[in-house]
This record gives structure tokens, sequence and C-alpha cells, in this order.
């Protein structure tokens, strides 16, 4: 479980975060929403520790993940950026690889190998595996990155707008896969995701997190944290939450 | 794959250093031989320290135009050269002993380097552009400094300094190469050790440290390394701008491969297969002297306009 204890972060002297307590339990997906800048990316990556915290503390399972060495904090939470600009000529494979970077320390052994096969192949990436990865097309590349965060082989994955450029194919193939590999089994992770998209949200996550200017708005299993009055609320302008085949369809009115 | 093109740039490498030594060999053979000998491990050295430590510098800025020269190392080695002019005089500086300058000229790149390096990523090493960019307006700074120096001096003082600018193989000691040679063997095998993690610093620092990466000191090595093999070469012959540039950028071509294990030793070998080819070529051929810092530079700021050119392109 991923607790957070008052936690208060500030970027060159301006609080982006202030007074969030939350606990993420194990499982399932969890959507970060919100509107621009109410700091979704921010706690994302003060959760997995890659950021220093003004106040409070995270803790996964019950360890303090801010004095986590980096290789503890890798094997624990995989983080996925939005600026993933590599200049680096890698293929497919080389970057899922370098996913199991906390486990080889840049000297893969065959069990490094077996998980970027299981990842490759879980993510239909495998006919791709040579193909260098400034070749690939958006939604190709976007889930060449996500393998990478999956081979990571953390409990956590933390994905910052994964679905980002993507067309509505591509976005509910990543999702369907990532919503999958939540669900309880030997493969199971627990994702938190950014999404700009509310219908993305409210079909695949389990639980919403809703932050605006830094704070938690709602947070909830999305069947009680969505709805119209804190949607509206959340992003300033009316907004209405239907049904459709048992799951809420968000609308702008 | 890039491990037979390395072997086939080694070959190369061997292949002119030998054309350098043995074109048109006269009596006294051996006298002559061993003149050339110093030469070519200048070369050597110069050459595989520029090159390695471009492509490691590339990697940590994240970015291939840059180069330790564009951040101001060359500007230092200047700005040294005018100040000892003006503080000792032409004759002071030429009677001072060539040992003791060298070592002087050495520890206080390095130094300046370190602590250029390490104060910036110290303050926030998210920002490796900053870094960069200050490393820039500090070469400008110095280059301005050094200007102003040069009207101080008259002309015959002036010229020392212009001479003491460029890049000269003409008049290498051979302890000082020794020494320079020992700084480069230990930053070679310091870099060795670093490869790995420098492959996943490629990815950039976000990704890097989210897969457990302490980037931050591997950034800070990387450049006391690079530091290291910048002053080395500097202080032995002067600066040659744009050799790193072009050194790295025909690494990163011809070796097409991410593993700096193949890419810190090609862009040496690459780095020193330039300045050999350029040097024999000037010396043996043309029958030219000291023109080959001037070549380089022209050729390689060439290549930096084409390759700025081509990024720019939508």
């Amino acid at each position: 479980m991923i607790r957070i204890e008052n936690m208060s972060v500030a970027r060159q002297g301006i609080t982006t975060l202030s007074d969030i307590n939350l606990g993420f339990g194990e499982g399932g997906v969890t959507a970060l929403i919100g509107p621009n800048g109410a700091g979704k990316s921010t706690l994302l990556h003060a959760m997995s520790g890659l950021l220093p915290l003004a106040s409070g503390r995270v803790t996964i399972a019950g360890q303090d993940i801010a004095r986590a060495t980096a290789q503890v904090r890798a094997r624990t939470v995989a983080l996925l950026t939005q600026s993933e600009h590599v200049t680096a000529r890698l293929t497919v494979a080389d970057l899922v690889t370098f996913g199991r970077w906390p486990h080889h320390r840049g000297r893969p052994g065959p069990a490094d190998h077996a998980a970027v096969a299981q990842a490759l192949d879980l993510f239909a990436l495998t006919d791709l595996a040579q193909r260098q990865i400034d070749r690939l097309s958006g939604g190709q590349r976007q889930r060449a990155f996500v393998a990478m965060a999956y081979a990571q082989g953390t409990p956590w994955m933390l994905l910052d707008e994964p679905l980002a450029a993507l067309d509505p194919r591509h976005a509910r193939d990543l999702m369907e896969r990532l919503h999958a590999l939540s669900r309880p089994g030997p493969r199971q992770r627990s994702v938190v995701i950014v999404v700009h998209d509310l219908n993305i949200a409210a079909r695949y996550a389990d639980r919403i997190v809703a932050l605006k200017d830094g704070r938690i708005a709602r947070t909830g299993p999305k069947v009680i944290a969505l709805t119209s009055a804190m949607l509206s609320d959340l992003f300033d302008t009316r907004m209405a939450v239907d049904a459709v085949n048992g799951h809420p369809v968000v609308v702008p009115v | 794959m890039a491990e037979r093109r390395l072997f086939a740039l080694l070959g190369l490498l061997a292949l002119l250093s030998a054309l350098f030594l043995g074109w048109g060999l006269r009596e006294p053979a051996g006298f002559i031989l061993s003149l050339r000998a110093v030469k070519l491990a200048a070369l050597l050295v110069v050459g595989a320290a520029i090159g390695a430590a471009t492509v490691m510098f590339q990697t940590v800025a994240a970015n291939r135009l840059l180069t330790p020269g564009i951040v101001g190392f060359d500007a230092l080695f200047v700005f040294l050269q005018t100040g000892l002019v003006l503080l000792l005089g032409g004759a002071g500086f030429a009677t001072l002993p060539d040992l003791a300058k060298f070592g002087a000229e050495l520890l206080c790149m390095l130094l300046a380097g370190v602590a250029l390096f390490g104060v910036m990523l110290r303050r926030g090493a998210e920002d490796v552009l900053r870094l960069v960019l200050t490393g820039v307006i500090l070469g400008v700074f110095l280059r301005g400094l050094s200007g102003f120096a040069g009207r101080l001096l008259d002309p015959s003082e002036y010229s020392i300094v212009q001479q003491a600018s460029f890049a000269t193989f003409g008049t290498v000691d051979g302890t000082q190469l020794a020494i320079a040679a020992a700084v480069l063997a230990a930053a070679l095998t310091g870099a060795r050790l670093l490869a790995p993690a420098l492959d996943a610093a490629a990815l950039g620092r976000t990704t890097a440290r989210a897969i457990g990466l302490p980037f931050d000191r591997i950034a800070l090595l990387a450049l006391v390394i690079v530091s290291a093999c910048v002053a080395a070469s500097t202080a032995l012959v002067g600066p040659i701008t744009f050799l790193g540039l072009l050194a790295a950028s025909l690494a990163h071509a011809v070796l097409r491969t991410w593993r700096h294990a193949l890419l810190i030793p090609g862009a040496a070998i690459i780095g020193a297969s330039i300045l050999v080819a350029g040097q024999f070529v000037f010396e043996r051929l043309l029958g030219q002297q000291s023109t080959l810092a001037v070549i380089v530079g022209c050729v390689g700021g060439l290549l930096f306009l084409f390759l700025v050119l081509r990024k720019s392109r939508p």
C-alpha cells in the first residue's frame, strides 16, 4: 500500500501540492484527474520518491520511499514520465531491457531476457522488438515505454499521461492491457495513471483521485467520485455524467 | 556488428600510424623515427582524450552538438596563457619551467572544470542546459578578459600568446606527454567502468533516475573524467576546437550503437585517426606545419553548422 501523509511539495519556491493525505490500495487502476496545473504529475513524481518533499512523507509497504536507495526505489515503483525524449539509437528490445536496470545494473542475465520477452509479448511488441524506437508510430512508441515500465517488475506502475497523443483505438488498446494487468493474478500490478480523458477514467479506473490547485478535491471509487457536481466544480465548466453499458460517461454541457 | 566496426577503426588507426612513422623515412632513421614517435604519441593522446571526453559530455548534456570546448575550456586555456604573459612578461613566460607550467595548467583546468560542473550540478542537476550555458557565458567572459589583457601586451609578447593559443604538435615534451598519457589512461579506465551507467544516463535524467540510476553522481563522475581528458590534452598542445564534435559525430555514425563501452573507444580512435591522418597529409604530403588545428576547426565548424541546420529543419 502507498500511504501519503501530510505531504507538501514546493518547486522553485512555489507550493505545488499541499496537505496531501492519501492511501492507495494494492491492485486495480487509480486515475488522477484534474485541470492543467492541478499537480497530478507532481503527485506522481513525489509518490515515486524522485521529488524532494517540503513536508510529510510517502511510504510504500511501510517503507519511507525518500530513505530508500535508488535501486530499492526502482524495484518498488516504476515511473513513466511525459518527457520521454531519447537521443540514443535504441531498438524496442533495448529500451524494454533498460526497464530491467534495477535488477541487472547494465549486465542483463537470462532472468532479465525472460522478463523482457514477457513484457514484449504482453504489449504486442514482439514483432517490433528489433525496430528502432524513432521509427515507431506514436501508439507503438508509447506501448514500448509502458512495456519498459512493466519490465521493471515493480508492484507499482505510475504512468504520467501515457495516452497523450494516442488516437481512441490505441488509447483503448493500451488501457485494456493495463486494466487486465491490474486484475488479480501472478502478473498483477497496481496502476496509478494520470489521464485527461475523463471517459477513459470512467471506463477503466477503479478509483478516482481528483486534484485542483494542488489539493485533493475528491477521492473514492469511480461510481461515487464521478458526479456532475464534482466534475463541474473541478473543471469550472458544466459537465453531466450519464451511464452507458453500466459505465459512467462524461459529457460537457 | 559494432564490435567489428570498432576493430576496423583500430586497424585504420594502426595503418595511419605506420604511414606517419614510416613514410619517406631517411637516414638518420633512428633519430627521425624517435622524433616522429613522440609526435605520433602526442597526436594519439590528444585525439583519444578529446574524442572520448566529447562522447561522455554529450551523453550527460543530452545534446549531440555540445563539446567541452564550447563550454569554455579552450577559453580558460587561452586566458591562462595571456594572464601568465601579462604577469611575467614575454621573457619571464619563456623562462618558466615547461613541466611546472604544464602541471599548473593541467591542475588549473581540472579544478576549474570540476568546480564549474560540481557547483552547477549541486544547484540544480535537472538543468544541464543551465550548466552548459554558464560555461558558454564564462567562456565569452574569459575570451573578453584575454582580449583585454592582450591589448595591454606589447606586440612581441602578444605574438607569444598567439602562438600558445593554437594547438601545435611540433614542440611536445616527453615528460609532459607521459603525464598526459597517464591521465588519459586513468580517465579511460574510469570511463570503461562508467560505460553501462552512461548507457542508462542516455535515456535522460528523469527516466534514468526512474530506473534506479543515481544520475547526478554518474553525471558528476563523467564530468570529472571529461575535465581530466580535456585538461590533459589542452595543457599538452593547446586547444583544438571542434575535433571532439567531429570524433563524436563520426563515432555515432560509424558504430551506430548506444553502448558507451564501444562509443567511447570508438570516438577516441576516430579522434586520434583524424589528427594522425591530418598531420600526415600536411606534414608528409604537403610539407606544411602548424595548420592542422586550423583545418580541424574549419571542417568541424562546417559539421557543426550542418548539424544545427539539419536539426532546425522542420
